[in-house]
């Protein structure tokens, strides 16, 4: 290549890429770098002060780790970090299993697509509306959770769940499952789509049971649909806010707290700019985990 | 031979009751948010929102709208002033890095785009404490301009990822035939390459738009005056601390959520595309 069309290129490059390396280093990098800064900004100078007030922290409405109001016997309240964690612990199974399995049941469907398009609905509408709808669901007077163990007999379970401390985080966390589920379900079906049924059809000529084929065949074959499933569900039970916000803002006693909740309790209502930086940080630690999983995929994956 | 047949026809309609009883299970809160929002609620609390015989009535739909303190009439126009150029402007910046990214090579090209990757990870917490600084030097604080910045700038890294996938896919042979005809690369991006990608960017404007529209944490920090509210922030504001008015609060959510599902009807197609899409080749 020439001198001058190397020249050309090279305003070319930089004219495409001006605008969106601007806005990004303005308004996203120098903002995450300070971040950084303020969570190590003390009385005295920098250091890990922020750190250790949220990691010990021990009131109810700011706790990471462990509320001084813990119920030893059964908990929730824990703290934030901890309900975050439990989150991913029951949601990304059930969300993985739920969207497999009735994708692969699909198949045998009448009006499945219509099913598809149902399951998705959560997607779509915003989380606020889907906490209201979850505050909905679980409410003692009008929802249909309540009314049914009313119906079975069990009246601990026919109250508004989400004015309990023992059942306001469960009760979050399926309704999340509710919201959640049709990315599984997509993600699944389409990688079923794709997926050659010469494979299915050896195996059921080999004699195979249905559930030799699901778990021994099909689950393996979609290995990679799985770890989008599994990234994607972990980023975004690690930044749950908006439907915690919206039906118990982190209560009753706390025991609905997450991380994000809780880095807008500094903010907002502390005004503590530090330790709120800090929270953040640590939360943006731990997504990282499931981040550096994902971008290891897409290097690998050539693009 | 025929009780085989037998036992596939009762696994086949086993298969289609449970499947068909989690459909109604999980479509049964937007029935009820729906009864419980055209019925007056001390009707629907003694007998319940299954019930369908009594009366209906659009006044919490008038109420909501025309709330004199959270009026979703004043939320829409905000969200519509938010939502499309924080849709417009990131889509066209964005492609146009993305073009880049695909068809180029250059220094820092690995770099600049594991950043974008780590910034789709990025929770938005990570951002806000000294953007809250910055919109408030800039007089942007409180302002829906301020809004469409802090938007606009963090949909470029998803958006920029998505469109170069998709770019990636595009046949270079035309590109190459009309650079060898002398067309400048303006000239091949804007007439050759944005249309044919057309569907990707059918894609990226349902999601984005969606996702704005949606966003609850942005408006809640960065807007405080009512009169500025987006409708998320209000239809949030609706539900007050201690007693909720289910009536006002069931209009408020459709009304909210009635404009992401309006474009999901019109643009299904895009819409799985571009949230799923991308996660099934490689």
């Amino acid at each position: 290549m020439g001198l001058l069309a190397r020249r050309k290129r090279t305003k070319i490059i930089l004219a495409f890429l001006l605008p969106e390396l601007a806005l990004i280093l303005s308004f996203v990098l120098i903002p995450i770098m300070g971040t950084f800064v303020i969570s190590f900004k003390t009385d005295h100078g920098y250091g890990l002060d922020n750190y250790y007030g949220v990691i010990t922290e021990r009131s109810p409405d700011k706790a990471l780790v462990i509320p001084e109001n813990i119920v030893k016997a059964q908990p929730p309240p824990w703290g934030a970090l901890i309900h975050n964690i439990v989150w991913v612990a029951i949601h990304v199974p059930i969300v993985v299993f739920l969207g497999l399995g009735i994708a692969y049941l699909l198949h045998d469907v009448i009006g499945s697509s219509i099913v598809k398009s149902i399951m998705f609905l959560g997607m779509v509408i915003p989380m606020v509306v889907g906490g209201l709808l979850i505050r909905f669901m679980f409410d003692g007077d009008l929802g249909v959770v309540p009314l049914l163990f009313r119906k079975l007999g069990i009246e601990a379970l026919s109250r508004t769940w989400i004015n309990y401390p023992q059942t306001a985080l469960i009760a979050l966390i399926l309704g999340s499952v509710w919201l959640w589920t049709g990315f599984s379900l997509t993600v699944y079906a389409a990688a079923l789509e794709s997926l050659p049924k010469s494979y299915i059809e050896a195996a059921k000529v080999d004699g195979a049971s249905g559930f030799q084929i699901f778990f021994k065949v099909v689950f393996p074959l979609l290995k990679h649909a799985t770890i989008v499933v599994v990234i994607m569900t972990m980023l975004w039970d690690l930044k749950i806010f908006d439907i915690v916000f919206v039906s118990t803002l982190g209560g009753p006693g706390g025991a609905t707290n997450v991380m994000a909740l809780i880095m807008y309790t500094y903010f907002a209502r502390a005004l503590d700019y530090g330790r709120s930086a800090a929270t953040a940080v640590i939360l943006a630690l731990i997504s990282l985990i499931p981040g550096i999983w994902f971008i290891k995929r897409v290097m690998r994956s050539g693009s | 031979m025929v009780r085989r047949r037998g036992k596939k026809l009762i696994k086949y309609i086993v298969i289609n009751i449970v499947v068909w009883a989690l459909a109604i299970l999980w479509v049964l809160p937007f029935i009820g948010i729906t009864m419980v929002s055209l019925r007056p609620f001390s009707e629907v609390v003694v007998k319940g929102w299954w019930n369908i015989i009594g009366q209906y009535t659009l006044k919490n739909y008038v109420d909501a709208w025309t709330d004199p303190m959270y009026s979703l009439e004043t939320g829409f126009r905000n969200s519509l002033i938010v939502t499309i150029p924080s849709t417009v402007i990131p889509l066209f910046i964005a492609a146009l890095a993305a073009y880049v990214f695909s068809r180029f090579s250059f220094p820092l090209k690995t770099m600049l785009f594991i950043t974008l990757l780590i910034i789709m990870a990025m929770p938005q917490q990570m951002s806000v404490i000294p953007l809250f600084f910055m919109l408030n030097k800039m007089g942007l604080y409180d302002k829906l301009q301020g809004l469409i910045l802090v938007h606009s700038s963090w949909g470029l890294a998803w958006i920029t990822f998505f469109l170069k996938n998709f770019f990636d896919t595009l046949p270079k042979e035309i590109e190459e035939a009309a650079r060898v005809d002398g067309a400048s690369d303006f000239h091949i991006f804007f007439r050759i390459v944005l249309p044919m990608s057309l569907p990707a960017i059918a894609s990226v404007a349902a999601i984005q738009f969606t996702w704005v529209w949606s966003d609850f944490f942005y408006a809640l920090v960065f807007l405080v005056s009512p009169q500025n509210y987006v409708a998320t922030l209000q239809v949030a504001t609706m539900k007050g601390q201690y007693h909720i008015d289910w009536g006002l609060l069931s209009a408020g959510s459709i009304l909210t959520m009635s404009v992401p599902l309006i474009l999901y009807a019109l643009l299904q197609k895009y819409y799985v595309k571009g949230m799923v899409g991308w996660t099934v080749k490689g």
